[in-house]
């Protein structure tokens, strides 16, 4: 790996956990996006400003970092349109089943030893790999 | 908006980057790897030091994760969340971060990922 990727990598990394971290003192939360989001679907009194206002942040930030640290032209998505469909809904559908996402179970939950965030991670990473394996090499390529 | 700096940073809002992170047979992109280890080591020291106090700083109490049961929804909800990550490279943060750029296929995602989230809400008394 370039150093200058891995610095990328690192420093985007610190930015991920800090801002956890954040959330974690200010709010007493768990940054899991997946939660955050979803909560928003059957709102409650009281708990909805703090949902939105990060979710504002997410795509504030994006916003920026797309200006200044990435160029936001140069993203690919390949997903034809089924995919997307298909995909964004057993997100939404799976990651509230199994209780979390990358950021909930990856980054929150693996940094609290939660053997349940283990084992989700385990899970949504291995099933991840299967999924691009066939897609790309089994299934006409 | 720190935390989807860093997203954009370390490159997981590029759906095509996190498909070559998941296509370890293929041209693998070791990147997000190190950036999962990077955010859980940070966050896992952090954390820590941040439970010693008595509540966090805006609100009066932790809102924590209570549940410690290995269960099958556990189970069958990560391996559905990790085969629609697969299928396009997004998972809900990087997705709902992407919105920033104004690209279709991002909303459509979303789009179905709400209804997702929606259906199983739904779908519990």
């Amino acid at each position: 790996m370039s150093t200058f990727l891995f610095l990328n990598s690192f420093l985007g990394g610190l930015c991920i956990g800090l801002a956890a971290l954040l959330l974690l003192l200010l709010n007493g939360r768990i940054l899991g996006i997946s939660g955050i989001a979803f909560g928003l679907l059957s709102p409650k009194p009281k708990d909805v400003g703090w949902r939105i206002l990060f979710i504002l942040g997410l795509v504030l930030g994006a916003g920026l970092v797309g200006k200044v640290a990435m160029d936001a032209n140069r993203i690919t998505i390949q997903a034809p349109l089924a995919h997307l469909l298909i995909g964004g809904f057993l997100v939404g559908y799976g990651t509230s089943l199994g209780g979390g996402c990358t950021s909930g179970h990856g980054i929150c939950g693996m940094g609290r030893f939660s053997k349940r965030s283990i084992l989700a991670t385990t899970c949504f990473i291995a099933s991840g790999i299967l999924t691009v394996y066939v897609l790309r090499h089994l299934w006409g390529g | 908006m720190l935390f989807a700096f860093g997203l954009g940073l370390a490159g997981l809002l590029n759906p095509s980057q996190i498909q070559a992170f998941l296509d370890i047979t293929g041209h693998w992109n070791p990147a997000p790897l190190v950036v999962m280890a990077t955010a859980m080591t940070c966050y896992g020291i952090g954390y820590r030091i941040i439970l010693r106090l008595k509540k966090p700083l805006l609100v009066q109490n932790w809102h924590l994760p209570t549940q410690s049961k290995i269960d099958a929804r556990l189970v069958v909800g990560s391996i559905l969340f990790g085969i629609g990550w697969g299928l396009v490279g997004y998972c809900p943060g990087p997705a709902l971060a992407a919105l920033a750029f104004g690209r279709i296929e991002t909303v459509y995602f979303v789009g179905a990922m709400l209804a997702g989230g929606a259906i199983f809400q739904f779908s519990r008394p």
